[in-house]
């Protein structure tokens, strides 16, 4: 599904650089539950908004679902995230003036999506978050698991082929984190691809694999025994 | 991109978002307002101006007799002037080719009555001539004509509100009214432009007004209309000229201004209009300052809108909207709040004006209104620019990464 090689990336700070990814390989199978974890300052975000095709790399080969993603420019990168990817932010990222509903709805709108049918797909996708009767409710009236969870449920709807998740349970409580780790994990069991960056341990072994990153490489990447989230809920 | 989901999007921003909505509509149709409201009392002004001269020829000089100011040729100072019939025949026999009319005026109040009615009335002898340089228009019977002059018949053309106030609704055509001491038989009626006043004055043969003053060939006033092919330049010529004459034949000299005055309405009349056109000038100054305040005003806000929507715009190209929907949803989005609030504001501007009507004409503001094609061009040209200043951060903002704008403070 995620093919990368040699990946590497700097940023200007002044007159120095700072390379962050230092060529880095790296592969991700259909419906694998892939966690990034590595302190502050590892790349690990870097790397995921890379993969976001949020940012773009200075080398390397990234291909996604066999295609390649290079040269992009602004409407090919907007086409591509609306088509693969489905984004989940620490800070949920939901538009405050939008109803849940018209948030989980937006990408479909820029898929061009009719509106009836789009709202139809908006609910349903509330409904298997759990907040279909919170449908109409601002994101001013949710709490931060609500919020995340219309988040998911926004990036879920396009159908994309792979889930980002930056720090998905960063801002909410463990309890709030384990539900919204059972309910990613449940997006996962479904078949979905879903890669996780958090700095947390324990999130991290509620995924399948855990991939260290440190000063911009990978140091080690396992496969681990996955906890369920339910198990704490 | 007009489809109707793209519409509601926008209707959606626009009225969840009501401050920055308020605020620019609010610059866009204050501004909008006041330049309409501002030419509008311009031009206003300008119809005062033309009103006041507009129900008299403007090609007119009265001449009026006074007194004196220094002793001349043996002549004492303070001497009082008068006109007579030979004034008239002077001048013109020497200016005829320049003159288009000339006519004396002789002004008296008398108690006028018709069976019942009376009431005190300004009676002007006149000859035909004075027609024209009072723009008189005759609405029954005739006016004055020179046979009237040579028999010094007892005529009478009365105004509009004379009929109105004496006869009841009787025709006056040839009934007979007294005037002073004399029976008078109506031969017209008139109105005039110039309002209530003018419509109350009587016209009769200036010769029968001489005759009933036992004879006398005193005139008080000459009223000359020059033939207006000769312009400016040639009526003041011909004012001097006309001046130098009469001083001449009255024995008065040269630097002696009290002797005789001649009022010069066509110089009047330019001086005014110099003076309306530099007011003029100004509003449209203002009025351009204005809209250029309006643009400045818009592009600030959207510069602020933009800044403001930075990580919204972010997250919504994290789901997938490309730089041509960002640019084109913020423009249309400005596009349509300027557009709808610029004509609210113009069309208020237009209804206010409208209703004022003459309720300022003691301001000196008479029937404001405002070209209609200059009250929407001045509206599209500030929407135009409002769209353009709004291009620019639009731009912007879609070049803007998602990663930067989605970045935590």
């Amino acid at each position: 599904m995620i093919e990368i090689k040699e990946l590497h990336k700097s940023y200007k700070m002044g007159s120095n650089s700072l390379h962050v990814l230092k060529g880095i390989n790296f592969s991700v199978e259909k419906g694998e539950l892939v966690a990034i974890m590595g302190s502050s300052g590892s790349g690990k975000s870097t790397l995921l908004n890379i993969l976001g095709m949020l940012d773009e790399a200075d080398e390397g080969i990234y291909t996604l679902d066999g295609v390649p993603i290079e040269n992009l420019n602004e409407t090919k990168a907007a086409e591509y995230r609306n088509k693969f990817l489905g984004f989940i932010f620490q800070s949920f990222n939901l538009i405050n003036y939008k109803s849940a509903k018209d948030n989980v709805a937006l990408p479909l709108f820029y898929q061009g999506m009719p509106r009836k049918e789009r709202n139809a797909m908006a609910l349903d996708y509330l409904e298997r978050v759990g907040l279909k009767p919170w449908a109409e409710h601002l994101p001013s009236e949710l709490s931060g698991g609500q919020k995340q969870r219309v988040a998911i449920a926004r990036a879920m709807a396009s159908q994309p082929k792979v889930l980002l998740a930056d720090e998905p349970t960063g801002a909410l409580d463990s309890r709030t984190s384990f539900e919204v780790m059972d309910l990613i994990q449940k997006i996962n069991d479904e078949g979905n691809t879903i890669l996780v960056v958090t700095h947390e341990k324990d999130i991290a072994h509620m995924c399948k694999r855990i991939v260290y990153l440190k000063d911009g490489v990978i140091v080690e990447d396992r496969i681990v025994d996955q906890v369920r989230a339910s198990s704490y809920v | 991109m007009f489809n109707r989901d793209t519409w509601k999007e926008i209707i959606d921003t626009i009225r969840k978002n009501k401050l920055r909505t308020f605020l620019t509509g609010f610059t866009m149709a204050i501004g909008i307002f006041i330049v309409v409201i501002l030419v509008g009392f311009t031009n206003g002004l300008q119809n005062t101006f033309e009103e006041f001269f507009g129900d008299d020829a403007t090609n007119t000089f009265f001449i009026f007799p006074g007194r004196t100011s220094m002793p001349y040729k043996g002549y004492k100072s303070n001497r009082s002037i008068r006109f007579d019939n030979s004034d008239l025949t002077d001048i013109k026999a020497n200016f005829e080719p320049l003159l288009e009319y000339i006519t004396p005026r002789i002004t008296r109040s008398n108690l006028v009555s018709y069976k019942g009615e009376s009431n005190n009335y300004t009676n002007r002898g006149v000859s035909p001539a004075h027609q024209f340089s009072e723009k008189t228009i005759i609405m029954k019977g005739r006016f004055i004509n020179e046979n009237d002059l040579k028999i010094k018949g007892k005529f009478a053309v009365i105004g509009r509100l004379v009929e109105q106030d004496l006869f009841n609704g009787e025709d006056p055509i040839g009934k007979y009214i007294t005037l002073g001491d004399s029976a008078f038989k109506v031969i017209g009626v008139f109105q005039d432009d110039g309002g209530d006043n003018e419509e109350r004055f009587i016209y009769i043969p200036y010769t029968t007004r001489q005759l009933i003053e036992k004879g006398t060939d005193r005139i008080e006033q000459i009223i000359v209309g020059f033939n207006p092919a000769i312009g400016y330049a040639g009526a003041m010529v011909l004012e001097k000229n006309i001046l130098k004459l009469l001083k001449d034949k009255k024995v008065i000299a040269r630097e002696d201004r009290s002797g005789i005055f001649i009022r010069n309405i066509a110089d009047e009349l330019k001086q005014n209009q110099q003076f309306a056109q530099v007011l003029g000038f100004i509003a449209l100054f203002f009025a351009i300052g204005t809209i250029i305040a309006g643009i400045i005003g818009v592009s600030n806000i959207m510069i602020f809108v933009v800044k403001e929507r930075t990580k919204e715009i972010g997250i919504r190209k994290a789901l997938g909207a490309t730089p041509r929907v960002v640019i084109s949803d913020i423009l249309l989005e400005a596009t349509t709040i300027t557009t709808l609030s610029g004509f609210s504001g113009m069309l208020a501007g237009l209804a206010i004006l409208q209703n004022l009507g003459d309720r300022l004409e003691d301001y000196f503001i008479t029937n404001p209104y405002i070209d209609m094609g200059f009250a929407f061009g001045a509206t599209i040209v500030l929407i135009f620019f409002g769209t353009i200043a709004g291009y620019v951060p639009a731009k912007r903002a879609a070049r803007i990464k998602p990663i930067i704008a989605l970045r935590d403070e």
